[in-house]
């Protein structure tokens, strides 16, 4: 039952003479007497009450769809208000909640698979109950599966969206023939020196450069290979992005013809008349996305919310707001007319043509990788 | 009470507003700090407490660290010698302009107005490959392809140079307008040229004003995280980079720590050697 209108019920049984009016007001003094006690602490770790939940999310187009098709919707039929924030990275991100009072982050879109584990080391994961989440009956089960291994008694989180982080190329530049011939190889092509983009984050590097050595990116036999992969794409690249932000801005203006690119992002691109390719080489990156309850967090009230959010007509909505095929299972769930066009996108709901990332695999190496990419990155 | 005792207590009663913010807001986080410093990064979970000197040792003997380092000191000195080189002209005309020294001051301070990280992104419209420059030089037919003039240290310097300059300017502008005009007309009297006035009288005397200038803009170079990450390469990091990878990107807040007080240490060192040699009222005095 949701606690933001115990006062309204109250309220209501009073007006009802099921309730005196000395029970009545006895009851909400002693809600006053039990906010008044707390300290500023406590109700900072309480996230205050629960007329708001936090989200935080990736911003731009992405925040936009959720503003406009998930919480004002959200906010207008319970009355809780969604503050919507922003962050720039996924590192940054769990370092400021790491840092944080409990419950005071409470919702995040995160990665399905990474971050659910490095939240759960840390002891960040919450228990939802999914019968307060009906909704969840869509969600293919294929994405919820690498979270039940994590925490097999309950779940942290709700597979929201996918994608993939494939190959973004200037037509005009490269062509289409190309770069299905050279695929991943492309971004260490001496021909294209000073005119390579890529993200700056050492798991997608360390992907690519296993698929540049031809190793399989979930079981990395000969990692000195993919770091001279990784310090040669290094040494042609005009620079590493950052953001989706940047990543549409170096490819717009033309500063990069060639770049890994994520799937939304580039949709987005070619919706704005770009002529930007896209092309997933064989054994591209696939991900998940999640919606991440943190530690906390006033429960029901986030149960509300994902359950809203997970709607088909939200999350339809959102999922061409953002340019990333929802979580939702199109053989259960009619998609619409936009959603089977976009990258990445598998009609299945088997997800079988993607390869996700294994998190024991890559979290296990990440102090040692990510400390790594770092100094060769730096020339080392 | 006594008058003298009141009188006593009422200097640190007006202080202790300021300095109870200086230990909650700075010095109870550089404890924390220092005692991060000796914890250990687990591989996975919650950090390793207990009093280690492995971060300690790696921050002093890893030729990574190192070199960044250097690195980093490197950028920092060659923007302080140019911001002394471009700041040192313009402050002089400021202080010798007549009428107009607080528009021209106004104007000195316009860029503090915009945001630090829109105007180090402006340079990216100005010096991208289809930026104002490239397009004007290809449109002159000057240059047949874009130039590449962003994303390398060049650019950092570049953009750090836009950032401290003002810095430098107005320490440089106190100096010089504290000193009496009449001495140079007194040396040109006795035979000196402009120019022996200048360098023999003028610029001596404005030194203290000079090194305050560099010096602040010394520190504020040196750790410098913005420009680097917004104009500079896959190479380009400086050191604040590094603690910012650290704590942010490797989640290993201990190595961080380390990192972090390394270089307020060499920062710190600089500072002091500063004020054994000229004293910070110099700088307090560019600063007000």
């Amino acid at each position: 039952m949701d606690n933001t209108k115990r006062y309204e019920r109250l309220l209501e049984r009073y007006r009802n003479g099921d309730l005196e009016r000395r029970s009545f007001l006895g009851l909400i003094g002693a809600a006053g007497l039990a906010y008044g006690v707390q300290t500023p602490f406590a109700r900072m770790a309480m996230a205050s009450d629960v007329s708001q939940v936090r989200f935080d999310g990736w911003g731009g187009v992405v925040s936009e769809a959720f503003r406009r098709h998930a919480f004002d919707p959200y906010t207008e039929a319970t009355g809780i208000r969604v503050v919507d924030a922003t962050f720039s990275g996924a590192d940054e991100y769990l370092a400021q909640v790491r840092a944080s009072s409990p419950g005071e982050y409470n919702i995040a879109h995160l990665s399905g698979a990474f971050d659910y584990a490095r939240y759960h080391n840390f002891g960040l994961t919450s228990e939802l109950n999914l019968d307060n989440i009906p909704n969840m009956q869509y969600v293919m089960e294929r994405l919820t599966e690498v979270y039940r291994t994590i925490t097999p008694d309950a779940l942290s989180a709700v597979p929201y969206n996918y994608g993939t982080t494939g190959l973004a190329y200037n037509r005009s530049v490269i062509s289409d023939e190309e770069i299905r011939e050279k695929g991943a190889g492309i971004l260490i092509d001496p021909a294209y020196e000073g005119r390579i983009g890529g993200w700056g984050e050492w798991r997608t590097r360390i992907w690519y450069g296993a698929l540049q050595t031809g190793q399989d990116p979930n079981n990395i036999e000969d990692m000195e290979a993919v770091w001279d992969a990784i310090r040669a794409h290094r040494d042609l690249a005009l620079n590493y992005w950052s953001s989706g932000a940047e990543l549409m801005s170096l490819l717009a203006e033309g500063e990069i013809v060639v770049t890994e690119g994520w799937s939304g992002r580039i949709a987005a691109l070619q919706e704005q008349g770009h002529d930007i390719g896209y092309y997933d080489p064989p054994n591209g990156y696939g991900w998940e996305e999640c919606l991440f309850v943190i530690a906390g967090s006033p429960i029901e009230a986030c149960e509300e919310l994902l359950n809203f959010m997970l709607a088909p007509e939200t999350s339809i909505a959102v999922a061409e707001g953002q340019n990333y095929p929802p979580a939702l299972d199109p053989t259960r769930v009619d998609l619409g007319e936009k959603v089977p066009t976009l990258p990445a996108f598998d009609p299945t709901g088997t997800l079988e043509g993607l390869t996700f990332a294994v998190p024991e695999y890559w979290n296990t190496n990440e102090a040692e990788w990510s400390e790594q990419f770092s100094r060769v990155q730096r020339g080392f | 009470m006594s008058v003298e005792a009141r009188e006593r207590r009422q200097p640190w009663i007006l202080l202790s507003p300021a300095l109870g913010a200086v230990a909650l807001l700075l010095l109870l986080p550089l404890v924390f700090i220092v005692v991060y410093s000796f914890w250990l990064r687990s591989a996975v979970g919650p950090d390793t407490v207990g009093f280690h000197l492995d971060n300690w040792q790696r921050a002093l003997t890893d030729p990574f660290y190192r070199y960044i380092l250097l690195n980093t000191l490197k950028i920092a000195a060659i923007t302080t010698v140019l911001c002394a080189i471009l700041g040192y002209p313009a402050a002089y005309f400021v202080a010798r302009s007549k009428g107009n020294k607080v528009i021209l001051l106004l104007l000195l301070m316009l860029p503090f107005w915009i945001s630090y990280i829109i105007r180090t992104m402006s340079w990216i419209n100005i010096l991208g490959s289809s930026g104002a420059l490239n397009t004007a030089l290809m449109t002159l037919g000057i240059i047949s392809e874009p130039f590449r003039m962003l994303y390398n240290e060049g650019a950092v310097i570049l953009g750090l140079v836009h950032f401290l300059l003002p810095f430098m300017v107005l320490n440089v502008f106190v100096s010089l307008d504290g000193i009496d005009t009449s001495f140079e007309d007194a040396a040109c009297s006795l035979g000196a040229t402009r120019w022996q006035a200048f360098t023999q009288v003028t610029l001596p005397l404005s030194l203290p004003g000079l090194a305050a200038g560099g010096l602040l803009c010394f520190v504020l170079a040196a750790g410098s995280y913005v420009t680097p990450v917004v104009l500079g390469g896959p190479r380009d990091a400086m050191f604040a980079n590094l603690v910012y990878e650290a704590i942010i990107t490797q989640l290993n807040w201990p190595m961080g720590s380390a990192l972090s007080l390394l270089l307020l240490f060499v920062l710190g060192g600089l500072v002091a050697l500063y004020n054994r040699f000229l004293g910070l009222s110099q700088l307090t005095r560019g600063l007000g």
